[in-house]
C-alpha cells in the first residue's frame, strides 16, 4: 500500500509537467505578445513593450537557451522551478502582484479563508455538503420506498440535475428570484451573512446533490438483495439495524469515492457560478483574466486547478482500498 | 474535471457493463438483440419524448432558413428590446408584437428566429465532434485493448494526463490562444471547438472500447475465428467491434449533449461562435453567444437570457432522456430504476 501511494505520488510530477507543458505551448501559439493582444485597447509603444518584456523575462529562449550562459534560464524552465517553489509569477494585468497572491493572499488583516482560494473552497464545501446532506437521505427513501411518488420525485429531480447544466439552472434561478420575485440581490456585496452563500451554492451543488441521490438509490437498490440482508432479516434483526448495520455500510462505499473527484468538479468548476453572483473567489479572477488576456493568471489557475483534481483522484484511489477490503490495490 | 465531465465520465463507465447481456437475449427466440432493444426504447415514455424532440430539433436546425419568420440579422430599428409577444408593459414600456414571437434583442433582432438558427451551431457541435470521437476512440481501443503493448500503455498514460486537465479549462485555454490564428477563424470559431472537444473526449472512448475488447478477446467466438485463420484486422472490426457497439452507443448519446453545453459555457464567456454579419453563412448565431448577449439585459428583458437557456435546457435533457433509455434497452441489468 504505502509503495502503491508512494508511486502514485511520483506519477503525479509528470501528469502536472505535461499539464503545464501543454498550456504553455497553447499560450505561446496565440499571435502577438501579451501586450498587444487586444486590438481595442490602448496599443503599448514599442519602448516600454521591450521593457515589460525584459523585466517579465519574456525576451528569454521558451524552452533552452542557446545563446550562451546558463542553457536552463529560459521562459519554460524558470517558470517550473519557480511553480515548484510555490511561485507563479506576476500578473501580466494587476501591476505589482504575484499569481500565487492573487489566488492565496487574504486581504490584509485577514484570515487565510478570506483569500480567493478561500472564499472558493468555503463555496464549494458548502454546495457539497448540501449535496451530501440532502442526496443520501433522499437516495435512501427513494430506495426504500421504491415506486412510490418519494422514489418517483426523486428520479425526476435527478435526472433533472445531472442532464441540465448548473449555470443553465443558475439563470433560471437568478431571473426567478432576482428579478421577478425580487427577493435577492443578484450582485452581493456583503458576503459575511450565511443567507447570502445559500443561494450560489445551492445551485452549484446541484448536480452533485442529483449524481449522489442516483447513486445511493441505485447502490442500495442493489445491497438490499443481497444474501446477507436476507440473512439478517431471518435472524430476527429489526429493520433499523439492518438498514445503519448491513446495509448502509456497504451502499455508501461508491458515494464515498465519488466525493473526492466532486469536491474537486465543485472547487474548480465554479467559475460561471461564482462571475455570475460576482462571488470573490478564483473562479471570477480566471473569468477576469481570459477577458483581459492575462497570461500568467491563466496559467497559474491551470496548473492549480489540475493539482487540485489529480490529488483528489489518488485520494479516491487510496480511500477505496481502506473502505472496501475486497477492493485489493496492485 | 468539472460536474459535467465527472457525471459524463460515469455514463461511459456504467455504459460499458451495458453490452454483457447479449447472451441472455440470444439463447431465446430467434429475435435480434437490437430488436429487443428497439421494442424496449419504445416502451420508454421518456426516451421516446426526448427522441420526438431530437427529431424536431434536427429539423429545426436544418430547415433553418424555412422556418423563421424573420432574418436572424436583420435590424429592425424601433423595436428593440420588444418583450414575447403576449406579455403587455405598454404601461411603462414596449408591448409585445406578434410579428415577433418571442421579443427582440438589442439590435432588434428577431430572437424567436436567432434561435433557430442557433439550433444548427448546437447540433453540428454535438455531432461533428462525436463522430470524430467515435472513429478515433474506436480504431485505438481497438488496437490498444487487442495488441495491447506499446499503444495500451501509451493509451493509459495520456489518459491520466487527459482526465487530470480540468476539461472546461482546457476548452478556454484554447479557444483563447488560438482564437485569432487562420484556425481560430475556420468556419467561424466552429472548427477549433470541434477539435478541442475531440481532443478531450477521445481518450475516453478509447478507454472504453479497450476494456470491452479486452473481455470479448478471451471469449469463444474470437478464439473460433482466430483458430479459422481469420486475419486481425477483421476479428477487430468484424468480431469484436459489432459486439461492443452497445457500450458504444450510449457514450455517444452522451458526448452529444456535453458538447452542446460546452459549446453553450464557452459562447456565455464570450470564446464561442464569431458573430457572423454576413446573412449568407451557414453559423450566424449560437445559443450560447445569444446567452452572452442577454447577460447584460437580464434586469429588465430576462426573456433575451430565458429563451436560450430553455432551448439547451430541453435539449440536453432530450438527449439524456434517450442516453437513459438506450442504456436501459441495451442491457436492462444496469436499468437506473431497478
Amino acid at each position: 500500500m504505502t509503495t502503491y501511494i508512494i508511486r502514485r505520488l511520483l506519477w503525479l510530477v509528470p501528469v502536472l509537467f505535461f499539464v503545464a507543458l501543454i498550456t504553455f505551448l497553447l499560450m505561446h501559439s496565440a499571435p502577438g505578445g501579451p501586450w498587444d493582444r487586444d486590438p481595442s485597447a490602448r496599443q503599448v509603444d514599442a519602448t516600454t513593450q521591450k521593457t515589460l518584456n525584459q523585466r517579465f523575462g519574456l525576451d528569454k529562449a521558451l524552452f533552452l537557451n542557446l545563446d550562451g550562459g546558463n542553457p536552463f534560464d529560459s521562459q519554460f524552465i524558470n517558470y517550473i522551478t519557480g511553480a515548484i517553489r510555490g511561485d507563479l509569477g506576476p500578473s501580466y494585468r494587476q501591476r505589482g502582484v504575484d499569481v500565487q497572491d492573487i489566488l492565496f493572499k487574504p486581504p490584509k488583516n485577514k484570515p487565510f479563508w478570506e483569500s480567493r482560494f478561500g472564499y472558493s473552497a468555503r463555496l464549494g464545501l458548502l454546495a457539497m455538503g448540501l449535496a451530501v446532506v440532502f442526496g443520501i437521505p433522499l437516495g435512501i427513501v427513494a430506495a426504500l420506498r421504491r415506486n412510490s411518488w418519494v422514489d418517483y420525485s426523486a428520479l425526476f429531480v435527478s435526472t433533472m440535475g445531472i442532464s441540465v447544466p448548473s449555470f443553465v439552472l443558475g439563470i433560471f434561478l437568478i431571473i426567478i428570484l432576482a428579478t421577478q420575485l425580487n427577493v435577492l440581490t443578484i450582485i452581493q456585496k456583503d458576503w459575511s451573512s450565511p443567507a447570502a452563500w445559500l443561494v450560489p451554492a445551492s445551485i452549484l451543488g446541484f448536480g452533485t446533490f442529483a449524481y449522489i441521490t442516483r447513486l445511493t438509490r441505485s447502490s442500495m437498490l442493489e445491497v438490499m438483495s443481497q444474501d446477507y440482508v436476507r440473512t439478517a432479516r431471518a435472524k430476527g434483526l429489526g429493520p433499523r439495524l439492518i438498514i445503519s448495520r448491513h446495509m448502509l455500510r456497504n451502499a455508501l462505499i461508491p458515494v464515498a469515492t465519488i466525493l473526492g473527484p466532486a469536491l474537486a468538479a465543485l472547487v474548480t468548476g465554479a467559475f460561471i457560478i461564482e462571475s455570475m453572483f460576482a462571488f470573490p473567489g478564483m473562479g471570477r479572477e480566471y473569468v477576469k483574466s481570459i477577458g483581459n488576456r492575462d497570461y500568467s493568471m491563466i496559467m497559474g489557475t491551470t496548473l492549480f486547478f489540475a493539482f487540485l483534481v489529480v490529488l483528489s483522484n489518488l485520494a479516491v484511489d487510496i480511500v477505496y482500498g481502506f473502505l472496501d477490503p475486497r477492493i485489493k490495490v496492485e | 474535471m468539472t460536474a459535467t465531465a465527472t457525471q459524463a465520465n460515469q455514463k461511459i463507465k456504467s455504459a460499458a457493463d451495458a453490452k454483457q447481456s447479449a447472451d441472455d437475449v440470444f439463447s431465446r427466440a430467434p429475435r435480434s438483440l437490437w430488436h429487443d432493444a428497439w421494442t424496449r426504447l419504445l416502451s420508454n415514455k421518456a426516451a421516446v419524448v426526448g427522441g420526438v424532440m431530437i427529431l424536431l430539433f434536427v429539423f429545426v436546425a436544418i430547415f433553418a432558413p424555412l422556418i423563421a419568420p424573420h432574418n436572424p440579422l436583420e435590424l429592425n430599428s424601433g423595436k428593440g428590446f420588444l418583450p414575447p409577444a403576449w406579455v403587455d408593459r405598454s404601461a411603462t414600456g414596449k408591448a409585445g408584437d406578434p410579428n415577433f414571437l418571442l421579443g427582440t434583442d438589442n439590435l432588434g433582432r428577431d430572437v424567436l428566429s436567432r434561435l433557430i438558427y442557433g439550433a444548427r451551431v448546437s447540433l453540428v457541435v454535438g455531432i461533428v465532434p462525436t463522430i470524430i470521437i467515435l472513429f478515433v476512440g474506436i480504431v485505438v481501443g481497438l488496437f490498444a485493448g487487442y495488441k495491447g503493448g506499446k499503444v495500451d500503455n501509451g493509451l493509459m498514460r495520456l489518459t491520466d494526463i487527459v482526465y487530470a486537465f480540468p476539461d472546461l479549462l482546457f476548452f478556454i485555454i484554447v479557444m483563447t490562444a488560438l482564437r485569432n490564428t487562420a484556425i481560430g477563424q475556420l468556419l467561424n470559431g466552429l472548427f477549433l471547438l470541434f477539435v478541442a472537444l475531440a481532443i478531450v473526449n477521445w481518450v475516453g472512448v478509447a478507454r472504453l472500447v479497450r476494456g470491452q475488447t479486452l473481455s470479448h478477446k478471451e471469449k469463444e467466438f474470437v478464439l473460433a475465428a482466430r483458430a479459422t485463420g481469420v486475419p486481425t484486422s477483421r476479428i477487430m472490426y468484424n468480431h469484436i467491434l459489432p459486439n461492443s457497439l452497445g457500450p458504444i452507443i450510449v457514450a455517444a448519446a452522451f458526448l452529444i449533449p456535453g458538447a452542446i453545453i460546452t459549446e453553450a459555457i464557452l459562447g456565455y464567456l464570450g470564446l464561442g461562435l464569431r458573430p457572423a454579419t454576413d446573412p449568407t453563412d451557414i453559423f450566424i448565431t449560437s445559443w450560447g453567444a445569444m446567452l452572452l448577449d442577454g447577460q447584460s439585459a437580464i434586469n429588465n428583458q430576462p426573456w433575451l437570457l430565458l429563451a436560450p437557456a430553455i432551448c439547451v435546457a430541453i435539449v440536453v435533457l432530450s438527449f439524456n432522456f434517450v442516453g437513459d433509455g438506450l442504456r436501459d434497452a441495451l442491457d436492462p441489468r444496469t436499468r437506473v430504476d431497478g
